[in-house]
């Protein structure tokens, strides 16, 4: 901690700026924090140092950041904040980027904020409870006979075993959320997340069992034609899962669950 | 709170933990589960090489369950029971074949059927694997399944809630337990009929690991404390690759090595072929030539290469460095999969990928740095189980000794009714685990052991019973605890009083502990003991305090890391990890035995148990060292 305001890589001094709110109702507001440098941080490091040292630039004790967090490796997704505008893990984000981009210094501080798809809960933890009540929405499951010894599951090809992996490799961390034009904070858009999942269950031969549920949840309001087709998801997706590619395929999948109910009266 | 029906409690929301709620509530029997995240983000995402079980490819090359259980006493250095790993391997394949069922997309070969990797300590494919991130596969696989019990009403989820207290009636039987909501802070008594703990393990007692920030090992260390026992503490596993980070040490998978990559440091041979440290070892890995390479491991362990166990790569490297063949002079080798072919770089995408984002080094092109890291506890919870003789099948040695399906001891702790499951139960693994064995202990834990909390339960449905006051005592112990802490006008930074016990353990107790070191880091615990009394919280509010979770939790990683050196100074011999030089060999008298810590008035007393081997007598571990 210094009281240097000279603050860039050279100096080796970083500022960060954080969007605070204490609690759910409560209004926001941000507050500085500087760290010495060190080469190969990443933004979870810096979260850590201001937790250990919650001190502020106008040298103020304050209650330490709560943030969202567990594996550490981007691959639980928890840690996702908006880091200078993009939406991100803030493990697999590195100081060192933020810093070529120009950002770090007392007069541009590296800026981290919650996402606003969300509600906050306090500072950066959010609330993504909405995401996972999707999942049971689209009955997001192999529905098996049971746990019994029943012998293994259906022979797959490795093209088909490598499109469900890309999609399984979700880890529910709401990137794509955040970063659509068309998913609300109150409103019905289920958004990528959903529709991927949709399509991952929909592609295992057991899974498919319930696709013609699934694409109801699709056809309805908040749906797959609520997608503006802003490609925005799959942007900013950490594992590049093929978002836009899911989301076209549960279309053709939704307008071919359509027609058919048109002709045959059932779904 | 009426209660006419059975009802059990999961704490953990891991492998383990949604194995058995998914079985628990197929049986009928609602759940509460709690974790301290979503379960979908718990740590088990993190495994990422794979599941181990004979198949049919390695049946005809002469493999079998036996000799996967073999394999896993022989790696475990013969400290483990034996009739639980027999039972075990022999139910692996069904296991995989019912996470294939519920969709687990497991990788494949070019005729669909499931594909298989080579793992360490074993030289037969028999590894599962889904890409490079098979514990996240697995894990949501599971999590799916508990999603459409969830949906039915018949697992209730208590998410971002803290395990705190075990509530024992007057006999000492587990009947719930105390916990509190992170967000609300709210601390209440849940009551259930049976307790699973399936809590994971405990690596933030060395600081920086390569588990997750919630693998503090302060559930165990309650129970400890509320008197189950602890087995084995000192068995922490070092996995001989990770990546060094300034926040955690970010695990390179044993797949790496799997699928053919090679760990080597610059060396250059002197005038009688021996290897010295190469002048000039800090330059770009590109430059030196293969003859400049030194496969240190492929050269002294020629049947095994790359892929022996872990305790025995990571000393290795650990003394390679020490030797001075270190890049650059410095505590790190190279682990190099660039020469791969492309098809085999895809199967590790996962995790060439984490490489990159993490040091912006491409793996593919040049060689990782790579140096070992606290990776998994094999000790943990003291269990029980139960067993009966088998008739052998095809494969099997001559006496097959397993465990009885559904008695309610199974994988029980000393405490009636109080289960642990996966990483936090110490059995299974002994002196050190094979790769690809913990995902399937896990789940095996949670399928196989699910029906024995079900019967306990079913027989034993009398938590409605419960004196209310005694209920109230443990909830207000709960609220007592906070509110010293709350109350602490102390100086102690937790934060700080934590990194010191992460250097100090780091340093005495990893992978080389000689006896004075260990000696003076139990002084240094005990002192920090005392410092912890003085421990100061920066947030005092009675909303989303993460503060006063981690300093609590600090507590009980002070008592662990004294749990873990006792047991550690006290064994004086070498077995699986546990090296110590002052005693380098394995003595089985007086140490084929389990060091069982008891947590008595305050005092943690070491006390011993004998480990029979009934079916695999115990052997030199070599694996064919030149």
């Amino acid at each position: 901690m210094t009281a240097n305001n000279e603050t860039n890589a050279d100096t080796k001094i970083i500022r960060i700026r954080i969007k605070r709110q204490d609690t759910p109702d409560s209004q926001s507001y941000h507050q500085d924090f500087e760290l010495d440098y060190k080469p190969n941080l990443n933004v979870i490091s810096c979260l850590q140092a201001i937790a250990a040292r919650p001190v502020t630039v106008e040298n103020e004790d304050v209650t330490p950041v709560v943030w969202d967090c567990n594996c550490l490796e981007e691959v639980c997704g928890a840690c996702t904040v908006v880091i200078n505008g993009r939406v991100r893990q803030s493990c697999s984000t590195l100081v060192d980027a933020l810093i070529a981009e120009g950002t770090g210094t007392a007069s541009e501080p590296i800026l981290i904020e919650p996402m606003t798809k969300f509600p906050v809960v306090r500072d950066l933890f959010v609330d993504r409870t909405r995401m996972f009540e999707n999942l049971k929405k689209i009955s997001g499951w192999v529905p098996v006979d049971g746990s019994h010894d029943l012998g293994p599951g259906p022979v797959e090809s490795p093209e088909s075993q490598e499109e469900r992996y890309n999609l399984s490799r979700c880890m529910t961390c709401g990137c794509c959320l955040e970063a659509c034009p068309q998913f609300q904070f109150d409103g019905d858009f289920v958004g990528a997340q959903t529709i991927g999942q949709t399509l991952y269950f929909n592609e295992h031969k057991t899974g498919a069992v319930l696709k013609n549920e699934r694409l109801e949840v699709m056809e309805q309001v908040g749906g797959v034609s609520d997608c503006g087709n802003s490609q925005n998801c799959v942007k900013v997706c950490p594992k590049e899962i093929p978002l836009s590619e899911a989301i076209a395929k549960i279309g053709r999948q939704v307008t071919v669950h359509t027609v058919k109910q048109f002709f045959t009266g059932k779904s | 709170m009426s209660q006419t029906h059975p009802r059990v409690i999961v704490v953990g929301g891991g492998l383990a933990g949604l194995a058995a709620t998914f079985k628990i509530a197929e049986a009928g029997v609602p759940v509460d589960l709690f974790s301290m995240v979503p379960v979908k983000r718990s740590h088990s995402v993190c495994a990422q090489g794979g599941i181990n079980a004979c198949n049919k490819v390695a049946r005809q090359q002469g493999y079998s369950e036996w000799l996967h259980m073999d394999e896993t006493l022989y790696g475990g250095d013969f400290l483990q029971h034996q009739p639980p790993v027999y039972e075990m391997t022999h139910w692996a394949p069904r296991i995989i074949d019912l996470m294939d069922r519920i969709g687990v997309p497991f990788n494949r070969t070019a005729e669909g059927e499931r594909d298989l990797r080579l793992f360490g300590g074993s030289l037969f494919k028999r590894t599962h694997f889904a890409g490079a991130s098979t514990g996240q596969q697995l894990l949501y696989g599971l999590d799916e399944q508990v999603r459409r019990y969830e949906a039915q009403d018949k697992v209730n989820k208590f998410e971002f809630w803290e395990f705190l207290w075990p509530i024992l009636d007057d006999e000492g039987h587990c009947k719930g337990i105390v916990a509190q909501d992170m967000r609300t802070m709210e601390i209440k008594p849940f009551l259930a009929d049976a307790v699973v703990m399936a809590t994971g393990g405990n690596g933030m007692v060395f600081g920086k690991s390569t588990m997750s920030v919630i693998c503090t090992g302060s559930a165990a260390t309650r129970c400890y404390q509320a008197g189950a026992w602890m087995g084995n503490p000192e068995f922490m596993q070092v996995h001989p690759t990770a990546i060094p980070g300034e926040d955690k040490c970010r695990l390179m998978s044993e797949s790496a090595r799997g699928e053919g990559g090679r760990v080597w440091v610059p060396g250059m041979k002197d005038s009688d072929g021996k290897w010295q440290p190469h002048p000039n070892s800090g330059r770009h890995p590109l430059e030196f030539p293969d003859s400049e390479r030194y496969y240190f491991l492929e050269e002294t362990y020629p049947a095994y290469g790359n892929l022996v166990p872990r305790d025995i790569a990571t000393r290795e490297i650990f003394w390679k460095c020490q030797e001075g063949f270190g890049v650059g002079g410095g505590r790190m080798v190279y682990l190099d999969v660039s020469h791969l072919p492309q098809a085999t770089k895809d199967k590790l995408k996962a995790i060439l990928e984490i490489y990159e984002k993490f040091t912006g080094e491409d793996p593919t092109e040049v060689p990782m740095k790579i140096f070992p890291a606290i990776h998994y506890s094999m000790g943990g919870l003291y269990t029980v189980y139960s067993e009966e003789e088998r008739e052998p099948v095809p494969g099997d040695g001559e006496k097959a000794i397993g465990m009885i399906p559904g008695d309610p001891s199974n994988m029980m702790t000393n405490v009636p009714g109080l289960y642990a499951f996966g990483e936090v139960n110490y059995q299974y693994h002994g002196g050190t685990r094979l790769g690809a064995n913990a995902l399937l202990n896990c789940i095996f834990d949670g399928l196989f052991c699910a029906s024995s909390v079900v019967n306990h339960a079913q027989a034993n449905a009398t938590a409605t019973d419960l004196d209310p006051a005694l209920v109230e005592r443990v909830v207000q112990q709960e609220k007592d605890k906070v509110q010293k802490l709350m109350d602490s006008k102390g100086t102690v930074n937790p934060y700080d009083l934590h990194r010191r016990l992460g250097e100090e353990m780091t340093d005495a107790c990893t992978v080389i502990r000689t006896e004075e070191r260990m000696i003076q880091a139990l002084e240094a615990v005990k002192s920090m003991q005392t410092e912890y009394e003085n421990v100061c919280l920066s947030d005092t509010g009675m909303w989303t305090n993460q503060n006063l979770s981690f300093t609590r939790a600090l507590g009980d990683m002070l008592i662990y890391a004294e749990a873990i050196l006792i047991a550690a100074i006290a064994r004086k011999e070498s077995r699986g990890s546990h090296y110590r030089p002052d005693y380098p060999d394995r003595i089985d008298d007086p140490f084929q035995k389990t060091s069982l810590m008891k947590f008595v008035d305050g005092k943690q007393v070491l006390e011993y148990e004998d480990v029979p081997t009934p079916m695999v007598p115990p052997r030199a571990r070599t694996y064919g060292k030149t």
